[in-house]
């Protein structure tokens, strides 16, 4: 497979690229299992986080992929740094770039910043979530964790449920699901529902209507503190009866033998119970676990500097 | 000019060599209850599996593992394409056992190293040994096998090929010769 330079979007991305990185992850995964977790593949190069949005996973995840692959890791505090002081975005590349990093793995609220920052540095740059854009390492991690249990996902059914308008995780997990031949719908208030959804993803308004839809994974969003209590959702407790998986919607799942994932960190009581946490389908530590073998292989992929 | 390519070993040569080697390793091992063969990616594996069934023969109890490289190999960043990984598969503990590494050639010592490298994030083992089917000489590193079935010297421009039928659908050991550059 010919090195890429960057990794910025699902859009961009071969089939034949997805099943690289996809494929590649499997024996990332194998090394967890080891007393010894790590390989020298990225000795001596550093990876560098830039997050100008607060992230506890993503960032811990690329941390450790990192981390096992025997790179050196530092993070750019923005908190402290002269970014608050009103440093722009292309002032802080130019200083990584002076510091010759290697890799820089960047979460942005506004779309287009790691594009941005793609361009004006040699350094490899991943995209770990920018504004309602893209966030492609979580879609990767997602399709890796089903193929672990349907090796062929041509036919299956997700129901993407949440607030669908506002995400990079729907955006970017419902094209790579579709890329791998799955069909896709989306379960959302009409708030949360983008104006534009391509004709063949369902929409629906209640869980009746997408249950009838007979989905195979339901995919629960996160759903945002600042949405909740207008204008979009009147409070968390309507959007937990209306859109969250409640006990009974639970049952339902068992019923059906539905699996059921989430990209966290999850908001309990509101998109989800705690029945539905410790329910025997729920995936969500196997997606975080995932997220990192994923990274590992992404990061074995790219190559700073080469030709994008 | 074309660069040409001459046997080394007949495919029976190549079976002998197979079973040369199961009695060395036999041999060598006298007190072993069981041994481990492990295999290094791509042509080691099938090597490994061969010599493990005439081990087996010959009354002792053979583990088979398998061993990816690529994470440690030295010029990985020079490569123009990114290798897909095999993956190492050891399902079986090799604290306190011997492990005899297994690669179709050795040549400069690189690979016995990363291999080495490797095979200890697994465990520790009681002994490791390398068993090889082709000694090339010119080593870079101060590796050197304890079991080969054929040592040679060669010019630098030449190159040994061993193919296998599990792998390349024929059994084959040759020099292949390079065509000189235009």
């Amino acid at each position: 497979m010919t090195p890429r330079k960057d990794l910025l979007d699902i859009a961009s991305l071969t089939d034949e690229e997805i099943s690289f990185v996809l494929d590649n992850a499997g024996p990332f995964k194998d090394l967890f299992k080891r007393s010894v977790k790590k390989v020298p593949t990225l000795k001596g190069q550093t990876v560098l986080t830039l997050f100008y949005e607060p992230s506890t996973r993503t960032r811990s995840s690329f941390e450790v992929a990192a981390s096992r692959l025997s790179a050196d890791v530092t993070h750019f505090d923005i908190e402290s740094s002269s970014v608050v002081k009103g440093e722009s975005v292309l002032d802080t590349v130019e200083t990584l770039e002076a510091m010759r990093v290697d890799y820089i793995v960047v979460r942005h609220k506004q779309s287009g910043t790691p594009n941005l920052i793609a361009k004006n540095t040699r350094a490899s740059v991943i995209n770990a979530g920018d504004g309602w854009h893209a966030h492609p390492t979580q879609a990767l991690l997602d399709a890796f964790t089903l193929r672990e249990i349907h090796k062929d996902l041509r036919g299956c059914r997700a129901l993407i449920v949440g607030d669908i308008q506002h995400s990079r995780v729907a955006r970017s997990t419902s094209l790579i699901f579709r890329r791998l031949g799955m069909q896709v719908a989306y379960l959302a208030p009409g708030s949360m529902m983008p104006r534009e959804v391509p004709q063949e993803i369902p929409q629906f308004g209640n869980w009746t209507d997408a249950f009838d839809w007979k989905p195979d994974v339901i995919y629960l969003l996160r759903v945002q503190g600042e949405r909740i209590d207008e204008p979009f959702v009147p409070s968390s407790a309507e959007y937990h009866r209306n859109y969250g998986l409640t006990n009974e919607r639970v049952e339902v799942l068992r019923e059906r033998g539905l699996y059921l994932m989430h990209p966290g960190p999850v908001n309990r009581g509101v998109e989800i119970t705690d029945a539905g946490m410790n329910y025997e389908k729920c995936l969500i530590n196997q997606q975080v676990e995932n997220g990192i073998a994923v990274r590992m292989s992404v990061l074995y992929w790219l190559r700073p500097g080469a030709a994008e | 000019m074309a660069g040409n390519e001459r046997t080394l070993l007949t495919q029976a040569q190549m079976a002998d060599g197979v079973k040369a080697l199961a009695q060395s390793i036999r041999a060598a091992n006298p007190e072993a209850e069981s041994i481990a063969l492990v295999g290094v990616f791509t042509r080691g594996v099938p090597l490994a599996k061969r010599i493990a069934a005439e081990i087996e023969k010959l009354g002792l109890k053979v583990f088979v593992g398998t061993i990816d490289i690529t994470q440690y190999r030295d010029d990985l960043n020079t490569f123009q394409m990114v290798p897909k990984l095999e993956g190492s598969d050891i399902a079986f503990d090799i604290d306190d056992l011997n492990v005899v590494l297994c690669d179709e050639v050795i040549y400069t010592g690189r690979s016995v190293r990363a291999a080495l490298d490797e095979l200890l994030n697994f465990g520790r083992p009681k002994r490791v040994q390398l068993a090889v089917l082709v000694d090339r000489c010119g080593r870079e590193f101060p590796v050197q096998p304890d079991f080969s079935a054929l040592k040679v010297t060669l010019a630098p421009g030449e190159r040994v090929a061993v193919r296998f039928e599990e792998v390349d659908g024929q059994d084959a050991c040759t020099v292949q010769t390079q065509a000189p550059a235009r």
